[in-house]
């Protein structure tokens, strides 16, 4: 049974704008990151990756390499424990660990360009790196494929050996695709048949990668009980742990991971990569100290960037209006191991509409590129691209207004998402009534300059947010304050609104409660910062240990005034008796008592959340495009979105900015661009393009607060979502300005003047 | 990338010394804008990198009598910028020093080093072409082996160029464009900032007194050929004609014809060609603008 609460709408901290808790160590520079990291005796890692997009390993030769001045050690898959086919869970459901390992450091075959091969651990940094190089690898190259189309091309081996038999495989009659699900509700085919208006469409994205600032790292060291310690920058200290315990094969409990802070994750920090690495080059260096930092070209082709993939779709409506039906073919990208999180996809396409009949097939594609992570709101981006294209679409063949259409049609509580739960309370509705009544739908488009042209596009999408475990301590300083402890890393602002949300059960302020992520040995199992979980979840496990904190204080305040425990009420922050008002204390003077009633008061929480609610928002853009040149400026962008209660709203707007920024890269410039060869060509931020300060607008934002009912204080996770409508948003209002549709991401200034010329 | 030395001669001799000692196993350095990323993804095997930048006359702008200008080839980029007699006489200059990266760059980076690093997209050399810039070359061997070469010819494929073993760019040098004269340059970036060029074009035009008829003109375009290349054709296109739609957009279509670029990340070969043609168009209308004040 899931709690449920009502919705308050007065509160003292929640809704406030308080000062982040980690703010000025990080403005400051104070604050530590994980290529900070010094530790004694500590020496510096490399890795070696493979120049080819597809090859077998015949054989590596280490000796040059362990032969250098300096060198500590030189490992390779055969230095990792042997994984055979055996599925293990490392946080995000069932996977087979032989690839979780040979992701790690490939072992009889190479499957992107950038897979690491091998790794040194030398006495600094250069000697490293020029020993890495001076392994020598032996390839048989092999045909590869960056794209879905090339992956099934007659002469393309199987990416993967295990798929050539398998069931996924067989249907889809080619070992690179892997046929994950259908889901199909009411009658498609027939709604379709018989619908008045049909539109049909087919979209290609490119993969695109998070950007996150900071490079992925890891140090690593065996104690003198054989406890393996590892700092690293990740989304999830405890999911680290769990995956190096399982690449490893040992016991989680021998692994402490601290994690340091983050500079940028979005999801891409959620696997590891380089831990394990650190962990073996320490063990055959003699138990020192291995730290390991990517450099930028790495990370772009070492680690999880988001699915590329084709989407066909066809929808269907009635003349008056009612979209009766849907039906769907999802080809994404997986990278060369499984894992396109095409699942998500499928989760979101038709969720912000109400569909009678829909069918949606999943497919997940191997493809020589980088294995594919998370990346904010997985899958929801692609897919919104389609079907909110395909909806305008649909109004302009049909004549219907745009934003009617989407409200008479919209999802509501009661409402069947594609994938079978039914919604309960969610504020689709709501938040496009709110982007009806903002300024922006309501303005003139303005003047562009002589020769440029101006369009502007609106867009839905939907995210499903998670919920999980997390844990939170408590702890009662005698002033009054309190020491909140945590497990999640913070990448949002996530300090604060923890903390802002133990404040407010606890009747004190932001400033009092000191929030602090920690390692973890120092905390209960706390799931990862994804998911846009943790304002949710780890907000609920404070509320829940503010909730014992309380209940404990009320039994100080009892044995003060030696009433009986149950005649003691909290309430604006003061401990009174119920039956005598002359007792009264305030929840900083009964701090200040501990020591006569027993000692420190400590509490926690912990929660393992089901329900997470999910969270909507509709963006409007307005674009100048000159068409001789293609070049397109986004001049006015607002974000509306659900956010069920801001919690701190500047974080809020925060989170929706960010979501909306790199949207926009993703529609406009930003692609994994693939030589023949297979090798990503643009892998630095000089060509990786993703936008500038002078390449945005200041993006508005509106929050619409329909409270979660299954939260305390009604929050929706906000992290997520506002990545989900740029893409199509961009593309709608791209369409409105020069009059020609495109369905292929980047929608960059070589493709407006190609569709322009044509 | 391993261990190398770093040098800081004060005189030229001392530069070109080191340079010839150390052969392509040295790098001469003045911001470092390019030489430090290049060695960092080892494109170069260093023994040594020699700056330059302590050196007089590689870091000082001359005006001369005549109304040429010499530009030092370590200058960095706002230093150019904030010269206003650079700016009055030189504006096709101006245009690409404030183009070139952002503040914290334009502070490092010179004009000279964009020249010396040869990419074909480098946005500072069109511009000195169609000023019709001469570079100053030191070697071995003392005065004597001084020698000049004009930009168009410094560039000999992507970050290949004229100078041999020992050899050092010292200054570059813009000759008085005299009155009735024009230049400018525009580069295509689907960024506002932080990219390079997918096209570029530098153009100069000499009009009559009366500012009616071409008399002169350059046209040089960046990033569609293995070196910033000159346009002849677009050049002939404009000289002797009247200043016209027509005319200008023949120039235009024949800078476009001209342009024979890759495909690669940064665009097409279609794109490139098609936005030489529009740069162009567009910086004859700039250059006739400031031609005519």
């Amino acid at each position: 049974m899931v709690a449920t609460f009502e919705p308050k709408s007065e509160y003292k901290v929640i809704g406030t704008r308080p000062i982040r808790h980690d703010g000025l160590d990080k403005v400051t520079g104070r604050a530590v990151y994980g290529a900070d990291i010094k530790l004694p005796s500590m020496i510096w890692g490399a890795v070696l990756r493979s120049p080819h997009a597809h090859a077998r390993i015949l054989s590596i030769d280490t000796s040059a390499a362990e032969a250098m001045d300096g060198v500590h050690a030189v490992v390779t898959n055969a230095d990792l424990p042997q994984a055979e086919n055996e599925m293990v869970d490392l946080g995000e459901g069932a996977t087979n660990l032989k690839w979780a390992v040979d992701n790690i450091l490939a072992s009889d075959k190479a499957l992107y360009a950038g897979h690491a091969v091998a790794a040194v651990a030398a006495a600094d940094r250069y000697t490293a790196e020029e020993a890495a190089r001076a392994i020598k690898v032996d390839y048989e190259v092999l045909r590869s494929a960056t794209n879905v189309d090339d992956t099934i091309a007659d002469d393309m081996p199987a990416i993967l050996e295990e798929f050539v038999d398998s069931p996924g495989a067989q249907e889809s009659g080619h070992a690179n695709h892997v046929k994950e699900f259908t889901h199909e509700f009411g009658d498609p085919d027939a709604a379709i048949a018989g619908a008045d208006h049909v539109v049909e469409g087919e979209f290609n994205l490119q993969m695109v990668h998070q950007g996150y600032i900071e490079p992925h790292n890891a140090t690593a060291v065996w104690d003198e009980n054989d406890r393996l310690k590892v700092w690293t920058s990740t989304q999830g200290a405890f999911t680290v742990r769990q995956q190096i315990a399982a690449v490893l094969k040992i016991e989680e409990s021998r692994v402490r991971v601290t994690p340091l802070e983050i500079g940028g994750g979005f999801g891409g920090k959620i696997p590891i990569y380089l831990e394990p690495v650190a962990a073996v080059l320490s063990r055959k260096a003699g138990n020192v100290p291995v730290k390991l930092v990517m450099e930028r070209r790495s990370v772009f082709e070492g680690t999880g960037p988001a699915a590329g993939g084709k989407i066909h779709l066809k929808l269907g409506a009635t003349k008056d209006g009612q979209l009766v039906a849907a039906d769907s073919t999802l080809r994404m990208e997986a990278g060369g191991y499984p894992g396109s999180l095409v699942g998500a996809s499928g989760m979101c396409i038709y969720a912000c509409y109400n569909i009678p009949n829909m069918r949606i097939v999943g497919y997940d594609v191997l493809v020589n590129k980088p294995k594919v992570a998370a990346y904010r709101a997985p899958g929801s981006p692609q897919v919104a691209f389609a079907i909110e294209t395909l909806i305008d679409d649909l109004c302009e063949q049909a004549g219907f207004d745009k934003w009617q259409f989407r409200r008479d049609n919209a999802a509501k509580e009661g409402t069947r998402r594609g994938d079978g739960p039914i919604f309960p309370r969610i504020g689709m509705e709501e938040v496009l009534d709110a982007a009806k009544e903002t300024d922006h739908f309501n303005s003139d488009l303005g003047d562009p300059a002589p020769g440029n042209v101006r369009g502007r596009g609106f867009a839905s999408g939907y995210w499903f947010n998670v919920g999980l475990q997390s844990s939170v301590n408590l702890s009662l300083n005698n002033d009054g304050t309190v020491e909140l402890v945590e497990g999640s890393t913070d990448i949002g602002g996530t300090r604060a609104s923890i903390a802002m949300q133990a404040a407010e059960t606890l009747g004190i302020t932001a400033e009092d409660v000191n929030p602090t992520v920690v390692d973890t040995d120092t905390v209960g199992f706390t799931a990862v910062t994804g998911g846009s979980r943790v304002t949710y979840a780890t907000g609920y496990a404070a509320y829940n240990a503010a909730i014992e904190m309380i209940d404990k204080l009320k039994v100080r305040a009892s044995m003060l005034w030696s009433i009986d425990a149950d005649d003691v009420q909290f309430e604006d922050g003061v401990f009174s008796s119920k039956s005598d008002p002359e007792l009264s204390i305030g929840f900083k003077d009964l701090a200040g008592k501990l020591g006569d009633t027993g000692g420190p008061v400590t509490s926690t929480g912990s929660v393992d959340l089901e329900a997470a609610g999910g969270a909507y928002g509709t963006h409007i853009c307005d674009v100048e495009i000159d068409p001789e040149t293609g070049k397109t400026d986004v001049v006015r962008y607002t974000i509306v979105q659900d956010a069920g209660r801001a919690i701190h709203p500047s974080y809020v707007e925060g989170q929706m900015q960010g979501g909306v920024a790199q949207g926009i890269g993703w529609a406009l410039n930003e692609e994994y661009y693939m030589s023949d060869d297979g090798v990503m060509s643009n892998s630095s931020y000089l060509d990786y393009r993703m936008p500038t300060s002078l390449d945005l607008p200041s993006i508005e934002t509106v929050i619409v607060e329909v409270p979660n009912p299954v939260h305390p204080y009604g929050v929706r996770g906000v992290g997520e979502v506002p990545i989900v409508p740029p893409v199509p948003t961009v593309g709608n209002a791209i369409k409105d300005a020069i009059g020609i549709r495109l369905r292929e991401t980047p929608m960059n200034a070589g493709r407006i003047v190609s569709a322009l010329g044509s | 990338m391993h261990p190398f030395a770093y040098e800081a001669p004060t005189t030229i001799d001392a530069a070109v010394a080191l340079l010839d000692k150390h052969g392509d196993r040295a790098r001469p350095i003045a911001g470092g804008t390019d030489v430090l990323v290049q060695a960092r993804a080892n494109r170069w095997d260093l023994d040594a990198i020699v700056d330059v930048k302590n050196i007089p006359e590689l870091t000082e702008i001359s005006h001369y009598p005549d109304g040429s200008v010499a530009i030092g080839a370590a200058v960095p980029c706002y230093q150019i910028y904030e010269d206003q007699k650079i700016r009055d006489n030189f504006p096709g200059i101006i245009d690409a020093v404030e183009m070139i990266g952002g503040i914290q760059i334009q502070s490092r980076a010179a004009l000279g080093g964009n020249l010396c690093n040869s990419s074909p997209s480098a946005d500072g050399i069109c511009p000195l072409i169609a000023y019709n810039a001469v570079c100053h070359i030191a070697g071995p061997g003392g005065d004597d082996n001084h020698r000049d070469v004009k930009v168009e010819d410094f560039c000999t494929g992507p970050g290949s160029n004229v100078l041999g073993r020992g050899e050092i760019l010292v200054s570059i040098v813009l000759p008085n464009p005299g009155d009735n004269f024009g230049a400018a340059y525009e580069r295509f970036i689907p960024r506002n900032e932080m990219d390079i060029a997918v096209a570029g074009s530098g153009v100069s035009v000499k009009l009559s007194a009366d500012g009616s008829t071409f008399e002169a003109a350059r046209v040089a375009l960046a990033a569609v050929a293995p070196v910033p290349l000159v346009v002849p054709a677009a050049e002939a296109a404009l000289v002797g004609n009247a200043v016209s739609d027509d005319v200008i957009e023949a120039a235009a279509k024949a800078a476009g014809d001209a342009a024979s670029p890759i495909a690669d990340m940064r665009g097409t070969i279609d794109q490139r060609k098609h936005l030489s043609a529009v740069l162009t168009r567009r910086m004859i209308n700039q250059a006739v603008a400031r031609a005519r004040g």
